[in-house]
């Protein structure tokens, strides 16, 4: 089987990059391309550690070949901070203790990205809708759900939380 | 995942000339959510994969405000549907259907199309298109061909296509007024699940709002396909609906079905669960009917 060159559009860079026909857009990101921070965990759609933005939408990169993600812009949890300064909802998944192991967070953080920018001020069954497509193992999913909550809405949101202070 | 070529043609015609070059070595692929579960699995060993997604017309969501009817491409997403006011508004039962399939980041690449033809029994998609009497446009070599959505399958995975046939779109006729429709996927948690069962009802009153004049109760997981109860239906033609009716019908349909027992459940819990469901989603359709009055 041969490689053949595409180009991806990654977190507003244009990557030109050889793939096999039968690659994922997962396999191509972390293995290719070094952007280890979506991760692989159950392969087949279920559990949503490989989220990433297709044009904006969270979907499943495991379940997406490389060559379907041609033409559009691929948003990954490496495209959320400008630099070293986190996205303000990074910041408060830190604050509220959202992230234990860490291996549902890159794909947490994606569903939640997409989430507040189509809504930004959404109550807990928004969130909890939202994020219904990523399992975490950790947290009991509370302090993820406060920590979107309050990304969205900090003034109001949590008044003693950390980052309120 | 074993090697595969990817096509990517843009009209149906260059599709189905791909196919007719590699014929069974080739399979079609929509939005992957359940071929590439497949190919990774090793229960699907395509050497070619002929993608839909860049055939335009088969991404088209219109109604036709002059007739009255709507026709929907077989390449629109769950989540486009979910989505559309238009479906929210007018066609509740599809809207309680595809915006409970697996999760957003499923429901932003699954489509409607490859959810009838992939033909699970569990399909949820496919309740709502069989009760509002759905009709699908089929594109093949030896050219194009209708069928009722009901009439697609044939048994778990397994439809009434022929080799290299697309499926392009599915009409739903003008509903008549004071039509009320309701879908309800049961299972035992809201996030990331099949139906234990899945229950979508249909009612259309005559003037009069409470006679009813179309019955259509639609059950997925309760036989090898998705199936209508046409005896339950039968019962509520011509008669005033109310609770009491409602429930006659869900025995009915319960009797009817051939649920039967699985890992994710029990045949008689099934059967519990059609009884209750038919009356509740046939008492859904009537606030409907009234709430539009
Ligand atoms: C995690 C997860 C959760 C899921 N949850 C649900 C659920 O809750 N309910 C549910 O019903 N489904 C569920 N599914 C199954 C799947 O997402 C849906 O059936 C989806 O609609 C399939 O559409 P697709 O475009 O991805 O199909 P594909 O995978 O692209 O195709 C499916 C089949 O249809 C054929 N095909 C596709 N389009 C056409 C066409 N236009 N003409 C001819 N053949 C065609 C393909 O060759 C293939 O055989 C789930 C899947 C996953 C991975
Ligand atoms: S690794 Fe993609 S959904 Fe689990
Ligand atoms: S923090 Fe460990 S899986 Fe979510």
């Amino acid at each position: 089987m041969e490689k053949i060159q595409i180009t991806l559009n990654i977190n507003d860079k244009s990557c030109e990059v050889m793939v096999y026909e039968n690659d994922t857009l997962l396999e191509v990101l972390r293995d290719k391309l070094d952007l280890t921070g979506s991760k692989e965990s159950c392969g087949e759609g279920a559990c949503g550690s490989c989220t990433v933005h297709m044009d904006g939408k969270p979907v499943r990169s495991c379940l997406t070949l490389a060559m379907e993600a041609q033409g559009v812009k691929i948003t990954t949890v490496e495209g959320l901070a400008n630099g070293d300064e986190l996205s303000d909802l990074q910041q408060s998944f830190i604050d509220h203790g959202a992230v234990q192991c860490g291996f549902c967070t890159p794909g947490m953080l994606m569903s939640a990205d997409a989430l507040l920018k189509e809504n930004p001020r959404p109550d807990d069954k928004t969130i909890r809708k939202a994020l219904a497509g990523n399992i975490c193992r950790c947290t009991g999913y509370t302090k993820i759900v406060e920590a979107v909550a309050h990304a969205g809405n900090p003034k109001d949101h949590c008044l003693d939380c950390k980052s309120a202070k | 995942m074993k090697p595969f070529k990817y096509l990517s043609p843009t009209t149906v015609e260059k599709a189905i000339s791909y196919y007719g070059e590699h014929s069974e070595t080739a399979k079609f692929i929509a939005g992957g959510t359940d071929v590439i579960v497949k190919v990774k699995e090793g229960w699907m060993e395509p050497d070619y994969l002929i993608s839909l997604k860049k055939i335009e017309e088969m991404g088209e969501l219109h109604k036709n405000e002059a007739t009255g009817e709507l026709s929907i491409g077989a390449l629109v997403t769950h989540a486009t549907l979910e989505k559309s006011l238009m479906i929210q508004n007018e066609y509740p039962i599809i809207y309680d259907a595809v915006s409970n399939i697996g999760s957003l980041q499923v429901r932003n690449v699954g489509t409607i199309g490859g959810n009838l033809i992939n033909a699970v029994p569990s399909a949820d998609g496919a309740i709502p298109l069989i009760a509002l009497d759905g009709v699908a446009l089929l594109h093949g070599p030896s050219g194009e061909r209708s069928a009722q959505v009901k009439d697609l399958f044939i048994a778990p995975y397994k439809t009434i296509l022929k080799s290299g046939e697309i499926l392009k779109k599915i009409t739903i006729p003008t509903q008549a007024p004071n039509t009320g429709s309701a879908y309800i996927k049961f299972g035992r948690r809201a996030a990331m699940e099949l139906p234990l069962i899945g229950i979508g009802v249909l009612l259309t009153l005559e003037d009069d709002m409470e006679t009813c004049s179309k019955a259509r109760i639609c059950l997925g997981v309760a036989a090898p396909t998705p199936m209508r109860a046409f005896d339950a239906e039968k019962l509520l033609i011509g008669k005033k609906i109310n609770k009491e009716i409602l429930i006659e019908a869900g025995n009915i349909a319960a009797d009817e079905s051939k649920v039967r027992n699985s890992i994710r459940g029990k045949a008689w819990h099934r059967k519990e669960m059609i009884r209750v469901h038919v009356k509740r989603m046939g008492l859904k359709c009537l606030e409907i009917i009234k709430n539009n009055s």
